[in-house]
């Protein structure tokens, strides 16, 4: 089968970082992604599927421009296939969606963490042991192969099939949607700010619904999608006016005195969740949704305003299942801009990096028509 | 030698290239043959002896006892003066205010009067600094009142030092500074630069709170203002003078003091801004090339530094004292002495150069929306009878209207810029959306009070200001301004006057009249 590899090279990581760290996307180049043939994986009792859609997430661009965090060593194997927002065919014609987290249940762990006993699948205490290689998710574990491929394995409680009147194109946006949905189940009461409307962003405020929402976007794609979603928009520089007006604060120095009793992140770097400390009330909370690296971060605030900071990872199976409503009701296959064959995966990375520059949200491989996909 | 008064030209071939105001520089233009271009008056012979005027002016009022008369020992006397919006540029020192409130303490002092406090009436305008005072009042007053808090800045977001006397027949609130109100004796002291300046406004707008202020300034009183400059089509005149009333029969005593100013606007080495282009000598030739070449080159910041530093000649044409009405009637006849031109018939393009400064950027950033209301408020309504361009017809202004706001005097404008006007620039839907969490946000407030920011409501007085001329027009086009910015405020940029011309034909057709309004020095068209 064809497939996009991620290896453990060290020489590589660094070629990777260096080249990421001039524009984003560019570790795609030297790094230690490459286009290869590949045994399919194969494991007893799981389903094969074909991959017809899979996207490119910001995770998933960390990783290639080498700028993640090495938190994630330990629970990751190598190499792997990335691709974790998968749309694909079973054997038997079924599409699917699959629901990436590999937890306890998947693992073969029995009993199951506290953690997944519970339901929080998505905080699992087990994603580097059990019967599987290390992997938080699929797309990151050597043993299931990814969506950046003509094939990879998944559990039966990883699949989801997905209804008839879906597109491949609203599938595909089931995976971050989830997500959003879990971050809008983790928001309390009052107003709230969304940093950032990349794709998670975008899908945080559908997922938000009704919800009084006052986003910072970037670019004019970007502005518009998020004003059609029902947020009002502005621009990350014009936010904190926004924000004070009307939440009727006053400032102190460059602190509002008050501010929204919730932040969500959406982007994940050091800038973006200082500006959420700055935005946030006293006594509110800052939901870090994009994922963050090493960072570095005044706290004085956060200390003398009792502000809670909180990560917001993936979602639980219910909410998997609770966000093919919200990508029907809210038409996020809009969200898709572009999609590219494997072979033109630089090309992919590169639009992906630089999206909302380039007026796009949402960039995927296109596996539908790849000669490997039938011959797996 | 007598002055030469204001005239209208018809372009020609031998039509030297006209003179634009283009913010901090100038642009020459030519325009084409068949074009009018309207000339402000050559400035008025000043009064001989200022002081001597002033002081006759006091001892001989019109409709009341003289000054010296109405002072007595153990009351309580209020001088009220026009803040750092007037005059335009800033006059060289002596101040007229200087000289009439030192005439006034001179008299009160001879009175025996103690109780003497003096007020910067700045409605809701930014507080003036200590320079800004004292340049207004002179080094002797400040040094006198100042230290001891008896010379300060009105604050009409102060509870505690507002007074509420009233409603007019049109339910018009009435609330102006207490002390103010409840003085013996309110002397206001005015520099009249146009004919809508002073008379009721100065005491029942410049003293008044945002309760008050808003029942004039709002979209539908400037829509029905044609023009501000028309004391007989004005509402917002009669607006004032219906409060003035109010305040007349709460027992409000005034001593109304009004001056006017002449057309000497400009000094060297910018003097030949007020020249008529044909006019100019070998040395005024010179003199515009190489400010020209020195400001091409010139940061902006060092640019604006230099044109807020100009102080203009300007010099006392009349001063007239006593009952408020009585003595606006003077000074509005006065004013149109300097500045009435008559026009004969509406244009289908009306083109302007808009200088560097307005009544809101006295040291400050011509932002945006100081552009839009120098424009559509300002020049717009410099007429009297009907609009100088036709319903329908095109302004162009020339103007770089930057994407720039001074941070400490226009804060509020800021967020207007950027939140407000990306949503609608409707002056109807802007003043319901959003005036009132505006004008009574804290923060706005606190600034006003406290630093030197305009109120936070301000820039939607401004946006007002341009409502009638929002209204009447068929299109706005700005030569030489920053797109965005432009695109913000909803009108069209352009990079030439040519090309703003060709962009005009298509609202107003093919070979439009064409109007060029050559200000400042200040004219106002007399429109038949």
């Amino acid at each position: 089968m064809k497939a996009l590899v991620f290896e453990r090279s060290l020489p590589r990581f660094a070629a990777a970082k260096v080249a990421g760290a001039l524009a984003p996307g560019r570790g795609a180049g030297p790094g230690p992604l490459r286009l290869t043939e590949l045994d399919p994986p194969e494991r007893p009792g799981w389903r094969r599927v074909r991959p017809r859609l899979s996207g490119i997430c910001g995770s998933d661009l960390s990783t290639i421009d080498g700028t993640s965090s090495r938190y994630f060593e330990p629970i990751v194997s190598f190499p792997f296939v990335p691709g974790h927002e998968v749309v694909g065919d079973l054997d038997d014609g079924t599409r699917v969606v699959v629901e990436p987290v590999l937890h306890c249940a998947i693992r073969g762990i029995d009993p199951a963490c506290a953690a997944c006993a519970a339901g929080l699948t998505n905080r699992c205490e087990r994603v580097a042991f059990g019967h599987l290689e290390p992997g938080l998710q699929t797309g990151f574990c050597e043993d299931t192969g990814g969506g950046w491929s003509t094939a990879m394995v998944a559990h039966d409680l990883q699949l989801h099939a997905v209804p008839d009147d879906f597109t491949d194109e609203m599938a595909v946006m089931v995976e971050p949607t989830a997500c959003a949905v879990h971050a809008a189940a983790a928001v309390g009461e009052g107003d709230v700010v969304v940093l950032g409307a990349g794709t998670i962003g975008l899908c945080v405020i559908a997922a938000l619904g009704d919800r009084s929402v006052v986003a910072a976007a970037k670019h004019p794609v970007q502005r518009d999608l998020a004003e059609d979603l029902g947020a009002t928009v502005c621009a990350p520089s014009e936010i904190e006016g926004v924000v004070r007006r009307r939440t009727r604060s006053m400032l102190i120095g460059d602190q509002l005195t008050g501010g929204a009793a919730a932040v969500v992140d959406c982007i994940g770097t050091a800038d973006s969740i200082q500006q959420a400390l700055h935005l946030v009330a006293p006594g509110g909370t800052v939901y870090v949704v994009g994922m963050p690296s090493t960072v570095s971060l005044d706290l004085t605030g956060l200390w003398h305003r009792e502000v809670d900071i909180r990560g917001v990872y993936a979602y639980t199976h219910a909410e998997f299942e609770r966000a093919f409503a919200v990508v029907r009701e809210r038409r996020l296959d809009r969200l898709v801009s572009a999609t590219y064959p494997l072979h033109r995966w630089r090309d992919a990375i590169r639009h992906a990096a630089e999206a909302g520059r380039r007026g796009a949200v949402k960039v995927a491989f296109d596996l539908r028509d790849e000669k490997e996909r039938e011959r797996t | 030698m007598a002055h030469r008064p204001g005239f209208v030209l018809e372009v020609d071939r031998s039509t030297p290239p006209t003179l634009f105001h283009h913010g901090e520089g100038f642009r020459l233009e030519r325009l084409p043959a068949g074009s009018r271009v309207i000339y402000p008056s050559e400035a008025l012979a000043p009064l001989k002896d200022p002081d001597a005027a002033i002081r006759h002016a006091l001892l001989n009022p019109v409709g009341s006892d003289p000054l010296p008369a109405l002072l007595k020992p153990g009351m309580k006397l209020t001088i009220a003066f026009d803040d750092v919006s007037l005059p335009l540029p800033k006059m060289r020192r002596p101040d007229v205010r200087q000289r009439v409130i030192e005439a006034v303490l001179d008299l009160a002092a001879e009175a025996g009067v103690d109780d003497v406090h003096l007020i910067a009436a700045l409605a809701l305008h930014r507080r003036m600094t200590e320079a800004e005072l004292r340049h207004a009042v002179g080094d002797r007053v400040y040094d006198a009142f100042a230290p001891r808090g008896l010379l300060y800045n009105h604050d009409a977001e102060d509870p505690d030092n507002l007074a509420f006397l009233g409603e007019t027949d049109q339910g018009e609130e009435v609330e102006i500074n207490k002390r103010a109100a409840e003085s013996d004796l309110l002397v206001y002291v005015n520099i009249n630069l146009v004919s809508m300046d002073g008379g009721w406004k100065s005491t029942a707008t410049g003293l008044a709170s945002y309760r008050s202020l808003r029942h004039h300034h709002n979209v539908k009183t400037m829509r029905h203002s044609r023009s501000f400059m028309d004391q007989h089509r004005s509402e917002l005149h009669s607006s004032n003078w219906r409060m003035g009333e109010v305040l007349r029969k709460s027992g409000v005593k005034v001593f109304q003091i009004e001056t006017t100013l002449n057309n000497d606007t400009f000094p060297k080495p910018f003097d030949f801004l007020q020249k008529r282009e044909w006019d100019w000598t070998a040395r005024d030739r010179a003199s515009f090339i190489a400010v020209s070449k020195t400001l091409e080159r010139t940061p902006s910041r060092l640019k604006r530094s230099i044109f807020q530093s100009i102080e203009a000649p300007h010099q006392m044409t009349g001063v007239n004292a006593g009952e408020v009405e009585a003595v606006h009637a003077i000074t509005t006849a006065k004013v149109f002495e300097q500045q009435l031109v008559p026009v004969d018939g509406q244009t289908d393009v009306l083109t302007m150069g808009l200088p560097y400064i307005c009544p809101y950027n006295v040291h400050s950033v011509m932002n945006p929306i100081l552009v839009m209301c120098l424009g559509l408020g300002y020049f717009f309504n410099l007429y009297r009878g009907k609009p100088l361009v036709r319903e329908g017809g095109v302004l162009i202004m020339s103007h770089p209207t930057p994407w720039e706001f001074h941070p400490v005097h226009h804060p509020s404008y800021i967020d207007f810029f950027e939140q407000v006007l990306a949503d609608t620039t409707d002056p109807i839907e802007i003043e319901k959306t959003y005036e009132k969490s505006f004008a009574e946000d804290e923060w706005y407030r606190h600034l006003y009070r406290t630093s030197y920011a305009y109120h936070g409501v301000h820039p939607f007085y401004m946006w007002y200001w341009g409502a009638h001329a929002l209204q009447h027009l068929g299109g706005v086009i700005v030569v030489g301004g920053d797109p965005k910015a432009v695109r913000r405020l909803g009108f069209k940029p352009a990079s030439t006057l040519r090309d703003a011309l060709e962009m005009a034909t298509d609202v107003v057709g093919r070979d439009p009249s064409i109007t060029h309004l050559h200000n400042p020095p200040l004219l106002v068209a007399d429109v038949t």
